[in-house]
């Protein structure tokens, strides 16, 4: 099964402390989304568990591998895409995931076998004679993606897998990582919250190199102001919400972008009772939501803190 | 050593999919043979040997070979392919022994291809065939004193232009150090006995010995030595990058 265990990872740049004791554990079949502002923290985390940066203290443990002093065996159950996916553009496609397959230390029948496995599964047959250099973005990004995946590892760590990308691409990409979620471990970072929502099941929001939060999108969204209030589309909004803030059951009301949201006070039911309210009124509601709380908002939340406490 | 074998063979690539390989084999052996035959007066001197052809490559190779060794690495780091690089389970020392390694190994495609002056100076007369194989080696010992101090000076930068310049500039100095050039301003602020140490590590010295056909162990250990010396350096460059 797999693991990550990352114990206190701290990392310094002279005297910039860009990552601060981030402590964490994952297991197989988990897709574990890093999300935070630019420069929070997550690719210097990532830096990290691949073992490409040292850690200033602190240490990670990949299967069991410690980072620091068994490198090449946690090397070996990792797949990395680096941020912006970097490659060497002069080689051809098909040499280049043979180099990677062969420095994995496959024998050259299983690196021929798992070039060509690798290339169907990412649709890239057709450009394996191609150089790097003279492929489009997507291309690119599947041919980093191929050379993380050649050797089926455990352990999948993949620095923003889709910026740049267009939707289409994006949505393969997903996909793809959604189809090997099962028992892979599969580390994303991301500013995409909608790809948070869909992907992962568990969410670490980094914000000035501290883990700020850790839950399922789930739990994240409880946090959110937004979690159990309700939004309406309604004909004559300032009367309703006049009328709304005098229930017991609401807290305060917003209107913005044509829509009322009743946020709750926490006493009784506020659907019930906002239910019974526009049947007794007898007003025309066109749209009626119960929110489940929003992703952004929390994470709007805990940047906006960060940078007013920086 | 499998693995070092994986990277030379992608080192390899990179020289022959593009210019850089024909390039540099061209250039080696235009620019060699033309100082051979012009500036050396192979023909007029009327000796069966290769001298004229060996005295010129200590030139060839002071821009030859920190223009090969000016991308090792400042390449890998500029564009981010050092990430990927040094997260495959390959250790430090293969990756820089195998790039090391592939770049002397173009270098010495390029020497064995001056076969035909080799073949020409045997037709017309009747050379000392061991003195010929002593300057090969010597010359191949040379470039690779050349390119270790490429490499290193390659990790140190993401530049490549700023690593041409320096390894130049570092070969230059290495290459001269036995003549007054060198000698008198280290001599105008250090003792005597350091004088005498720079003067002894010489490339020029060194080489020219091994290029007349005396093969001295002090100048194969001296070679060796340094080689030793640089690659480590690069490797112990690579590692601090990694905690910097």
């Amino acid at each position: 099964m797999a693991s990550i265990l990352a114990q206190s990872l701290t990392r310094c740049y002279g005297r910039t402390l860009a990552v601060d004791h981030v402590s964490f554990e994952v297991d197989g079949g988990t897709v574990l989304g890093f999300l935070g502002p630019n420069g929070a923290g997550k690719s210097t985390t990532m830096k990290m568990l691949t073992g490409y940066l040292h850690p200033t203290s602190g240490t990670a443990l990949i299967n069991g591998h410690d980072i620091r002093t068994a490198r090449r065996q946690a090397h070996q159950v990792l797949g990395y895409l680096p941020e912006g996916a970097p490659l060497y553009s002069d080689m051809r496609v098909g040499d280049f995931l043979a180099f990677v397959a062969a420095a994995r230390g496959l024998g050259r029948a299983e690196v021929r076998e798992s070039v060509g496995a690798v290339a169907e599964r990412l649709e890239l047959t057709g450009v394996l004679k191609q150089s790097i250099g003279t492929l489009s973005k997507g291309f690119g990004r599947r041919v980093g993606i191929a050379q993380a995946l050649i050797h089926d590892p455990p352990i999948l760590i993949l620095d923003e897998p889709t910026d740049g990308l267009d939707p289409i691409q994006k949505s393969q990409v997903r996909r793809l990582i959604q189809e090997m979620a099962e028992q892979k471990i599969i580390i994303i970072s991301t500013h995409i919250l909608e790809e948070v929502e869909i992907l992962c099941h568990r969410v670490m929001i980094i914000a000035h190199g501290k883990l700020q939060l850790d839950g399922t999108p789930a739990d994240v969204r409880s946090r959110s102001r937004y979690a159990g209030a309700l939004s309406l589309v309604v004909d004559q909004p300032q009367t309703v919400a006049s009328k709304l803030s005098g229930l017991a059951e609401v807290k305060n009301v917003e209107f913005r972008a044509g829509k009322l949201t009743a946020f709750p006070s926490g006493q009784g039911a506020l659907a019930t009772a906002v239910q019974a309210l526009i049947q007794s009124e007898g007003w025309v509601v066109r749209e009626f939501h119960l929110e489940s709380g929003r992703l952004d908002d929390v994470f709007a939340n805990i940047a906006g803190q960060d940078e007013a406490n920086a | 050593m499998r693995k070092t074998n994986v990277m030379i063979k992608k080192e390899w690539m990179a020289y022959f999919y593009t210019p850089i390989a024909p390039l540099f084999l061209i250039i080696f052996l235009v620019l060699s043979s033309a100082l051979t035959f012009y500036v050396g007066g192979f023909y007029e001197r009327e000796i069966a040997d290769l001298e004229p052809f060996f005295q010129f490559h200590p030139w060839i190779y002071l821009f030859l070979v920190p223009a090969i060794g000016m991308r090792l690495w400042s390449e890998e780091y500029r564009s981010g392919s050092a990430e990927l690089l040094l997260t495959l389970p390959l250790s430090t020392w293969e990756v820089v022994l195998g790039k090391y390694l592939a770049a002397l190994g173009l270098i010495g495609l390029g020497l064995l291809l001056s076969f035909p002056i080799w073949i020409t100076v045997n037709v017309l007369g009747d050379p000392d065939n061991g003195v010929i194989l002593g300057a090969y080696l010597g010359s191949l010992l040379m470039a690779g004193a050349f390119l270790a101090i490429s490499a290193a000076i390659s990790a140190t930068t993401s530049n490549q232009v700023v690593a041409f310049i320096g390894s130049c500039a570092i070969c230059f100095v290495f290459l001269m150090s036995g003549m007054p050039l060198v000698l008198d301003p280290v001599g105008q602020i250090f003792p005597q006995s350091w004088v005498d140490v720079i003067s002894q590590m010489s490339f020029l010295v060194h080489y020219s010995a091994m290029a007349r056909g005396i093969l001295d162990l002090k100048s194969l250990v001296y070679f060796l030595g340094l080689i030793g010396v640089l690659l480590t350096g690069n490797w112990a460059m690579i590692e601090l990058r990694k905690a910097s």
